[in-house]
């Protein structure tokens, strides 16, 4: 993943990244992060997904200097942030801006007021702050709200200040802790409507952490999978989602695109192949349209009729993708001939398990 | 009571005002750099100065265990220096000032640790410098609180200020002490107590009103 020989190729890498915290009196040292190699290309979107505790916050504050590195380097363009002193990382801070989950704006300053912060930290002319504010005001759909407080806003109100409020400087990276993990789903939405359209409009790379796969489904281009402070998978989003391999990474996917089955079905298979036992299999299609039309293929050219036992159909950054959870008729050959029908036209398969007979699998359904 | 216990009384209320307003401005003057260094200077802290932390955070807490009476002896010489007098009203403001000072210190850094770290936070992710921290985020959101420390503080200086009679400070305390209880004119004592009564309502009111108006953090009527 990472190319040594052009780190300025990436907005943002990491290179063997490692965080260890200072042990509390008596206790042992805490490694928060280890062995971190990520590279995140320009523009793109990446969502970094893991449990609360797996390193997620640590990880995002590397990148701005919030944070150092125990070992290992971080590099912003081509700026080394984990060699910078810290008079000149308050000069990268003004190409990175950040949002948060409690928004963190100054309860003293209205919505105006909160935006022209990072700016006069920056040692803008008050006239020129003014002009910027007003349109970053307008970008993110609060020009008439400029004189509210914070007090006086919704919470998405109050992240769009907060975005608003981080691209003032016009940074190249936008880091996003949990900014949507406080918001009801409806806002959640529209909040990262903003975020994509900020990122296709201004060719902001953005990075974002959560706990909520269907975060990263709906915006991010890149998946990091991160657990006990390693990044355990990571790839582009529709590879991580389609083929999961990580087992952190399933879990985290149940519930999610079909990945999960329905719990009556799932306690219900068994491992054991009795005779007369239907066959359960996990299908996956991508990128053809007519990938849910492959089990009637299936059965007028093999004769072999699936049944639908669970399953989704949807998108992931605009291309198709579809898990079905099917079951076969019980006859001796059947799970090997529908597999190499399914191989054949590009589909992988995989057997979950065995339903017990008697049992048609219907009615399961 | 006659025109001239009147008088004595405008006269006594005026010296206590100028006593207790002179002694909060400098002890504000003193104790907001003072409380936002407490705040800010712990291990792992914006001004990170541990030592300077515990040595000044030993004085503040000395003063303010020592008995106000006693402080106002101890330091007469101190009080000679900086006044050339250690009697009468502008003399008293010395010790006043003294022990407003490490009190207001205090409460302006309860006020400053009240302040949310994510916003701090988010200053240093903006590139704020540590003063540009504390001028930009710290006092501005901390100001209400403040305001309602100020206004504990002044009432506690009324208070304070009745004592430093004992030492030729005058004052409301000095004339209740010397006209009501010594030469048993209890109408005069019983005004006095009414004028503090009335100082202290006025400060209170005029202090939690600012304070409110200040405080940003719940929706304005």
């Amino acid at each position: 993943m990472p190319s040594t020989a052009h780190p300025a190729e990436a907005a943002i890498r990491f290179e063997s990244v490692s965080k260890t915290y200072a042990p509390r009196r008596g206790g042992p040292a805490v490694a928060a992060l280890q062995g971190i190699d990520l590279a995140v290309p320009a523009g793109s979107i990446l969502g970094i997904i893991g449990r609360s505790g797996a390193g997620k916050s640590t990880l995002i504050r590397l990148i701005n200097g919030l944070e150092r590195p125990s070992a290992g380097r971080v590099w912003v363009g081509k700026s080394e942030v984990s060699a910078l002193r810290e008079r000149d990382l308050r000069a990268l801070r003004a190409r990175v801006g950040m949002i948060f989950q409690h928004f963190n704006l100054l309860s003293s300053r209205d919505a105006a007021g909160n935006v022209a912060l990072p700016l006069e930290i920056a040692g803008w002319a008050p006239a020129a702050i003014r002009v910027r504010v007003a349109e970053l005001l307008d970008l993110v759909g609060l020009a008439d709200q400029a004189g509210r407080y914070p007090a006086e806003l919704s919470g998405g109100q109050k992240q769009r200040v907060g975005i608003a409020r981080a691209l003032a400087t016009r940074p190249e990276v936008l880091l996003s802790d949990e900014a949507t993990s406080a918001l009801d789903p409806e806002t959640t939405r529209s909040i990262l409507a903003l975020l994509g359209r900020i990122n296709r409009e201004l060719g902001l790379t953005i990075v974002l952490i959560t706990h909520e796969m269907s975060v990263v489904r709906a915006v991010a281009d890149r998946v990091a999978v991160i657990e006990h402070g390693a990044i355990v998978e990571a790839g582009s989003a529709f590879a991580v989602f389609t083929r999961p391999q990580a087992e952190i990474t399933r879990s985290l996917l149940a519930g999610e695109m079909g990945h999960g089955l329905p719990p009556a079905l799932a306690a219900r298979i068994g491992a054991g192949g009795r005779p007369g036992a239907t066959v359960v299999l996990r299908i996956a299609f991508e990128d053809a349209p007519d990938g849910s039309a492959i089990l009637a293929r299936l059965a007028r050219e093999t004769g072999i009729e699936a049944a639908i036992l669970a399953g989704t159909v949807d998108e992931i950054g605009g291309r198709p993708f579809g898990s079905l959870a099917i079951g076969l008729p019980p006859a001796p050959d059947v799970a090997a001939r529908a597999r190499a029908y399914l191989a054949q036209h590009g589909i992988e398969s995989q057997v979950l398990g065995y339903l017990p007979p008697a049992q048609e699998a219907s009615r399961v359904a | 009571m006659s025109p001239e216990l009147i008088r004595l009384l405008v006269q006594a209320t005026l010296d206590t005002l100028t006593m207790v307003a002179l002694a909060a401005s400098l002890g504000t003057l003193f104790g907001l750099p003072l409380g936002i260094f407490l705040a800010t200077s712990r291990r792992g802290e914006l001004l990170a100065a541990p030592i300077a932390n515990a040595v000044l955070g030993f004085v503040v807490n000395a003063t303010r265990s020592t008995p106000f009476i006693i402080l106002v002896v101890a330091i007469i010489p101190f009080t000679r220096l900086v006044a050339g007098t250690s009697i009468g009203t502008l003399a008293a403001t010395v010790p006043l000032t003294v022990a407003a000072t490490p009190f207001l210190a205090r409460l302006i850094e309860a006020a400053i640790r009240e302040v949310d770290p994510g916003l701090v936070e988010a200053a240093r992710a903006f590139g704020a410098r540590p003063g540009q921290i504390i001028a930009k985020v710290l006092i501005p959101e901390a100001l209400p609180g403040i305001v309602s420390g100020l206004t504990l503080a002044v009432v506690s200086l009324l208070g304070f200020s009745a004592m430093v009679g004992a030492v030729g400070g005058g004052g409301l305390g000095d004339l209740g002490i010397r006209y009501g209880y010594q030469r048993f004119r209890p109408e005069m004592m019983l005004a006095v107590v009414v004028v503090l009564v009335v100082l202290v309502q006025a400060v209170q009111t005029v202090g939690e009103g600012l304070a409110r108006r200040l405080n940003r953090r719940v929706r304005q009527a």
